[in-house]
């Protein structure tokens, strides 16, 4: 037994060491410099800094945009998921790997190609004004950057939900008809209910990274609409101003803290997994 | 015997290209216990999902108390099922649970918590209204879906293999519990196993099925004392079952060697198979009996001795309470009485397959 | 029959909608023109001019360098500390996969910054080895998330027969334990090196000014213009892909996961 301690001691430390390390240090130097200024005082102003005109604008329109693109990516996700959990069980892994092979493309490339499919004189303009439609004007708008966020998170919402619903077990279902619930009833009343774990677990998987990206509106919405993350973003790399820096991401830790609150409520079991 | 309220007419159904019911007929009759027994693979839970309305056949017909109900959904049929692994609704309390058919069907509220409490006393478990299912035993689980079935008053029951996850002393206490409710409800129950034990136990009438037929349909006593064909008494029960030859009325050879029996009608000279109970094998001196063998193997068994005997080229079981070591040299008798004469199967239709050991 | 066209039809744009820039791309991989706005003709120069690229080709090494080293390390930290998660007690554990979860549930952005601040306030000069560091921390998680299940689901008696008959614990764990691991080990693997291969947010922010990966060279050129030679990696990478997942699935299936 205490053999089976000290093993326990010798393999838990290197992780242990790992984590404290380069996870909760790093952290804690967040709220360092964002609690202090430059002299090392402390200091609330790097937080409510975050009431500016323009940094609670760059807040506002990512809260919108992003909270805009998860709902997309709810709406869009649930029916495919859906679908998918209903073929047939081979495919499986296939299906999986369908869904994370866009992923092996680089990240910055297919949302710059995006670029290409949206221009003014782009692809799909092209096809548009061949057809004699419309043509669309939503490069360097919001929309395109929502656009954006919805190509590159919609996996992310989508296998979660896939993975909750292929757990129901088949034989509910059957029971709620039995007991002769129609198929809208058994939906609202079984399906959707126990796949709450899964759409928790995809909203976190969108919402937070649609928040905090700053590469999505770099590339689609030109250098006109900036949001949050490029805001900190350019504190670091172009300002070199930490303490403002680190002072606005911490208003966004808020945020994702009160996402995992939301999630650990809804999910206790940690039933909703990505994978 | 009660009115007819269920007729399956030439049902066919295949899976993949493969046939799992051919032109399957059955009734089943008011305040029935019928139990629908075979292998894995016979078609029994297929035919039990056609009846509740989860898999539309091929070809034929679905008849419930004079109405087609063929492509009728299973929320509009008044059957209900209890499925094999309970399938409550985890998210739901117990009370929800059983409430659930109730609610879709707008009943008022004070006439669903009467129900509700009426359920848990039928199946003993009362007050157990706000716990959550996974908290329930397996044994406990079984019960609730039973009571959100029942609740229901549907004219029938569909069970599905529903004992199979609990252990022996409470799939008895179960078994008796079904026939008294039945009893108390006054409904058909139609059960689906693969355990013989089991459906002797309970039922009124059995329906033996192999391959997508059904091989003998008659009460626990005809099926077990007088099996219509090979498959039948070798899944039910142990047997020895024998080619022989009818060599004329109340005669024949078995391994070479005659036999009086009491079969008439068979033709003669003709291949037939011959099914003898362990139990109705007599050992005796060699002087004494029919045929010659020698003991092989010898269990104790505690109701009995089980023993295997060698003779006529053939490993006779036999079940006695007196004890031959290995070795013996022992005669086999037979009365008469107990070689009942099977014919040869004639067709697919027939084929015995015999279950693998 | 109307139920089943809508679902196809459904899946059917989605599918187009997932894969169109995809096309795009590889489209443009063969444009003999080097504005993107432009079809000029096909082309197959940019396949070639790829490997003469030095800077490109050197980001290429480095990706792969980082994603390689990076996984391995964090498979082997993450396996153990999911040896040690597994004998915790209840109380410990949760507080472990709680560590465990922030770099996943955390944004980006955050990370990087984080770690940046790290290597600042430490005086490490940025490079190879940050990046390295930062990947290891964001992989290791995957590595957890993905052996731990496996780790449940292993019947601890089989080490301790393998004990019962006479092998050191070492050699009970490496010839009973980690073959029964190694599914979950091989896909924490694979996770973890496509998130290294993929990831941009944190390596931005950890890797100073002497070394690029593929992603990071790519935002340099976004202002210039992307080389037309990049087209041509991403095309030959995505279709590699595509042919090892085909061939894995059309190959006598053994259980992975």
């Amino acid at each position: 037994m205490k053999n089976n301690r000290l093993m326990g001691k010798l393999f838990s430390s290197p992780y242990i060491v790992w984590a404290v390390i380069f996870i909760l240090v790093p952290l804690g130097m967040v709220f360092y410099y964002g609690l202090t200024d430059k002299t090392g005082a402390f200091t609330l102003e790097n937080v409510t800094a975050i009431m500016t005109a323009e940094h609670a604008k760059a807040l506002w329109i990512s809260l919108g945009l992003s909270l805009i693109s998860t709902v997309i990516c709810f709406f869009l996700a649930y029916p495919l998921a859906m679908i998918l959990a209903n073929m047939n069980v081979n495919q499986h892994s296939f299906i999986v790997l369908i869904f994370i092979l866009p992923m092996w493309m680089n990240f910055l490339l297919r949302t710059l190609a995006w670029q290409t499919l949206l221009e003014k004189t782009g692809v799909i303009n092209s096809i548009l004004s061949f057809l004699h439609l419309p043509v669309l004007n939503i490069i360097n708008t919001p929309y395109a950057i929502i656009l954006g966020m919805v190509y590159n998170f919609l996996p992310f919402m989508v296998l979660p939900i896939y993975n909750s619903l292929v757990k129901i077990d088949a034989n509910v279902v059957n029971a709620a008809k039995d007991l002769g619930a129609n198929s809208i009833q058994t939906f609202f009343k079984i399906t959707l209910p126990l796949s709450i774990p899964g759409i928790i677990s995809g909203i976190t998987m969108v919402f937070i990274p649609a928040l905090t990206t700053f590469v999505i509106s770099k590339l689609l919405g030109g250098s006109k609409i900036l949001l949050i993350g490029n805001v900190i973003e350019e504190e670091f790399t172009q300002a070199g101003n930490w303490h403002l820096g680190s002072g606005l991401s911490i208003v966004l830790m808020i945020f994702i803290i009160i996402n995992m609150a939301v999630s650990a409520i809804f999910d206790k079991d940690g039933e909703g997994s990505f994978l | 015997m009660n009115k007819e309220l269920i007729n399956l007419v030439d049902i066919s159904k295949s899976y993949d290209g493969e046939m799992v019911l051919d032109e399957l007929n059955l009734n089943i009759h008011e305040n029935e216990f019928l139990t629908l027994l075979g292998p894995s693979g016979c078609g029994k839970t297929t035919t039990l999902r056609i009846l509740g309305g989860f898999v539309t056949p091929d070809m034929g017909r679905v008849i419930f108390d004079g109405q087609d109900i063929t492509s009728l959904p299973p929320n509009k049929r008044q059957l209900n099922t209890v499925f094999q692994k309970y399938a409550l609704f985890s998210h739901m309390n117990i009370a929800e649970n059983i409430a659930f058919g109730l609610k879709i069907k707008n009943k008022p509220k004070t006439y669903i918590d009467d129900k509700i409490k009426y359920a848990l006393k039928l199946v003993n478990l009362e007050g157990f209204e706000k716990r959550m299912p996974d908290s329930l035993s397996g044994g406990q689980q079984q019960r609730i879906a039973i009571a959100r079935a029942i609740v229901n008053e549907p004219k029938v029951l569909l069970l599905d293999e529903p004992l199979g996850a609990l252990d022996l002393k409470l799939r008895q206490d179960m078994q008796y519990e079904l026939i008294r409710l039945k009893n108390e409800l006054g409904i058909t129950f139609i059960y689906v196993t693969h355990d013989q034990e089991e459906a002797l136990t309970m039922s009124d009438t059995i329906v033996v099925m192999n391959q997508g037929y059904i091989q003998q349909v008659g009460t626990p006593e005809t099926i077990y004392n007088e099996p219509e064909n090979a498959f039948v008494a070798d899944f039910i029960g142990d047997s020895n079952i024998i080619d022989a030859v009818m060599l004329e009325d109340k005669l024949v050879s078995i391994l070479g060697t005659k036999f009086g029996c009491v079969d008439t009608g068979f033709g003669r000279n003709k291949p037939v198979d011959v099914v003898i109970r362990p139990e109705d094998v007599e050992l005796v001196k060699p002087e004494e009996g029919t045929l010659h063998g020698t003991v092989t193997h010898l269990i104790f068994k505690g109701v009995h001795y089980e023993m295997e005997v060698m003779a006529g080229g053939f490993e006779w079981l036999v079940h006695s309470t007196g004890m031959f070591p290995g070795g013996t040299k022992v005669g086999i008798k037979v009365d008469p009485f107990n070689i009942p004469i099977l014919n040869k199967p004639a067709s697919e239709d027939e084929e015995a397959t015999a279950i693998e050991e | 029959m109307i139920k089943i066209t809508a679902k196809k039809i459904y899946i059917f744009l989605i599918f187009v909608f997932l894969y169109a820039p995809i096309a795009t791309l590889m489209a443009l991989s063969f444009n003999a023109s080097r504005t993107r706005a432009k079809w000029g003709g096909f082309t197959l120069k940019w396949y070639v001019s790829l490997f003469e690229n030095r800077e490109i080709m050197q980001a290429l090494w480095n990706t792969l360098f980082i994603a390689l080293l990076s996984s391995l390390t964090a498979v082997i930290i993450g396996t153990v500390a999911c040896i040690a998660i597994q004998k915790m007690g209840k109380r410990k554990r949760a507080l472990m996969m709680g560590i465990t979860n922030i770099p996943m549930l955390n944004a980006d952005i955050v990370t990087g910054i984080s770690l940046m601040l790290l290597f600042i306030s430490f005086g490490i000069k940025f490079g190879m080895g940050t990046i390295l560091l930062a990947h290891i921390t964001f992989n290791i998680p995957y590595v957890i998330l993905c052996v731990m299940p496996r780790m449940k689901q292993i019947n601890p008696s089989t080490y301790e027969a393998a004990l019962d008959l006479g092998a050191s614990p070492a050699h009970a764990f490496f010839k009973v334990v980690f073959p029964d691991l190694f599914p979950g080990v091989l896909s924490g693997f694979l996770m973890a090196f496509t998130m290294s291969l993929d990831d941009f947010i944190i390596t931005h922010f950890t890797k100073g000014a002497g070394v690029d990966t593929l992603s990071t060279k790519i935002y340099t050129e976004v202002k210039k213009g992307i080389k037309p030679e990049m087209y041509a990696l991403s095309t030959i990478i995505f279709v590699t892909v595509l042919l090892l997942l085909l061939l894995i699935n059309k190959a006598p299936k053994e259980k992975i996961k």
